[in-house]
């Protein structure tokens, strides 16, 4: 029974993944965010069979259901006509492929490090209390550098969208 | 029942999760039809008219006759939408709405069942992703449309329904601080008895502390906004945007948007109802425990499902006393008086419970 759903939801993420960027029907870039959001989706069901109801949550209301709606918002609000009709250069093709070569050499590395089958079973629900605990305690630093970095985007953004004083 | 036990595990907890799903999604449908015909019952009684009288008596059957209405109407496509975005967008408003009843607990327990589709760990959170989710709907539309006053009704939603998100979500981490969990089964259990500083008033969050009546109020006026109710209905504002989204629709596709803005709304009330009004809890007649026997679990529901009334009733009532915000005026509240007024909240709640410890 898990097996199928983790195959339908590893399926569905690739997929839509896929068509994110190389959409053979339309180059319409709506659509391609739309993709995302289902990307984002397949992702949350991932996490929920591994049990992490928090992570799962989270990823759909921060990213699903924010930082896309964000993306749309900003996509319709350009006009990204010319998008559609731009057709692919050799030099992001290059860097593309570059990119994903980097991508799949970090993974195998990753991959590695924690062989499969070693890590502890999933807990029978993932706790947010725990996790909480986590953040504040043993990764209290990165936590509040994270934090520090929002911080200094979202200012940036204010300084970058103030009107000069006249 | 000899059958039921020879099934295995997860068989017995797919059968029961849809013998609760299906009971819960026809009376949350029934309940959208009936708020439709209060509404104009409320309406017309605030304005001195007669409302709906014509199907039965008191026009009760006046929801039938408008979905046999709408579905017989001609479904007309006009030439210069987007397809795909037209058709797949009032499925995306209802769908969110329907999600959401899933994690609350609308009853305590008929025999051995907790009345709660979901039990989650993570029930609120789950409810804040589903209802961010909503906004795809009306901005698809909006997009759809492929014209100019359906697209500014899109591109007002999504601003909208995302300033306020954030006042939403920040306005109920003081409930989760006093109860101490994310599980909406025992935020209602923490709600049982009477309230320890007048003993009179039952223990519901909105009575317990100041911090948790401002959370309320917070959360009602965010939720007037996620909904796109007046006073904050600006994605289809009538008088400026001729109908905003969902202007170029027409039959059973604008009443999916119709019904999903009642089927939000009774999400909005369920929630609410959940949080701070003690769920299916009353503290007369040793109500507020668990029930043991089958007339008890019924009465909880009976309990819950008047509570979310009374929630609905206030959502029309202020939709037809208040005028529309302006565009400024909404973004003003949202970010620069209820956010600060949230986050510090959160602060004093804090504050209170580690003076406290």
């Amino acid at each position: 029974m898990e097996a199928v759903f983790f195959y339908l939801f590893a399926a569905a993420t690739l997929l839509c993944g896929f068509l994110v960027i190389a959409n053979p029907v339309s180059r319409n870039p709506v659509t391609s965010a739309m993709f995302l959001v289902l990307t984002i989706v397949s992702l949350a069901g991932l996490f929920v069979l591994l049990h992490a109801f928090f992570l799962a949550a989270v990823q759909i209301l921060v990213y699903a259901g924010a930082v896309m709606v964000l993306f749309l918002f900003v996509i319709m609000l350009l006009d990204l006509q010319a998008e559609e009709r731009r057709s692919f250069k050799k030099l992001a093709l290059a860097g593309g492929g570059l990119a994903v070569v980097v991508i799949a050499l970090l993974a195998r590395a990753a991959v590695r490090e924690s062989p499969l089958g070693t890590a502890a079973p999933p807990m029978v629900e993932g706790s947010p209390r725990a996790l909480g605990k986590l953040l504040f305690t043993e990764y209290l630093l990165p936590f509040e550098i994270l934090s520090v970095l929002l911080l200094v985007a979202m200012v940036g953004v204010i300084l970058l969208s103030r009107k000069e004083a006249k | 029942m000899a059958w039921f036990n020879q099934l295995d595990p997860t068989s017995q907890f797919v059968l029961l999760s849809a013998a609760k799903v299906v009971p819960v999604a026809m009376i949350l449908l029934g309940l959208v039809a009936y708020t439709v015909l209060a509404e104009r019952k409320i309406c017309a009684a605030m304005q001195d008219r007669i409302g709906p009288n014509r199907a039965g008596p008191f026009g009760i059957w006046q929801p039938i006759s408008d979905a046999v209405k709408a579905f017989f109407k001609e479904d007309f496509t006009p030439d210069h939408v987007r397809k795909v975005y037209f058709w797949l967008a009032p499925a995306i408003v209802m769908i969110p709405a329907l999600l959401t009843i899933a994690v609350i607990p609308f009853g305590s327990q008929l025999g051995q069942q907790k009345m709660v589709i979901a039990d989650l760990n993570v029930g609120v959170l789950y409810t804040f992703g589903i209802v961010s989710l909503g906004v795809y709907g009306i901005v698809l539309a909006g997009y759809a449309a492929n014209s100019k006053y359906p697209f500014m009704g899109g591109i007002r939603a999504s601003a909208q329904m995302i300033s306020y998100e954030i006042a939403m979500g920040m306005s109920v981490i003081p409930v989760f601080l006093m109860v101490g969990d994310l599980n909406l089964s025992r935020v209602v259990g923490s709600q049982a008895g009477t309230v320890a500083w007048l003993p009179v008033l039952p223990n519901w969050t909105v009575f317990q502390s100041p911090m948790l009546t401002l959370s309320f109020a917070i959360f009602l006026v965010a939720a007037f906004a996620e909904t796109n109710r007046l006073p904050f209905d600006l994605p289809e504002a009538e008088q400026e945007l001729a109908g905003g989204y969902n202007i170029e629709y027409s039959s059973i596709k604008f009443a999916l948007f119709f019904m999903g803005e009642y089927a939000n709304m009774i999400a909005a009330s369920a929630m609410m109802v959940t949080l701070f009004f003690g769920g299916w809890t009353l503290p007369l007649f040793g109500l507020d425990a668990p029930a043991t026997t089958l007339f008890g679990g019924l009465l909880h529901i009976g309990i819950f499902v008047a509570k979310v009334l009374v929630m609905l009733v206030i959502f029309i009532w202020v939709r037809w006393m208040w005028p529309r915000f302006r565009y400024d005026q909404l973004m003003d509240l949202g970010w620069k008086r209820m956010l600060p007024v949230a986050l510090a909240n959160i602060v004093v709640t804090a504050a209170w419970l580690w003076l406290r410890a």
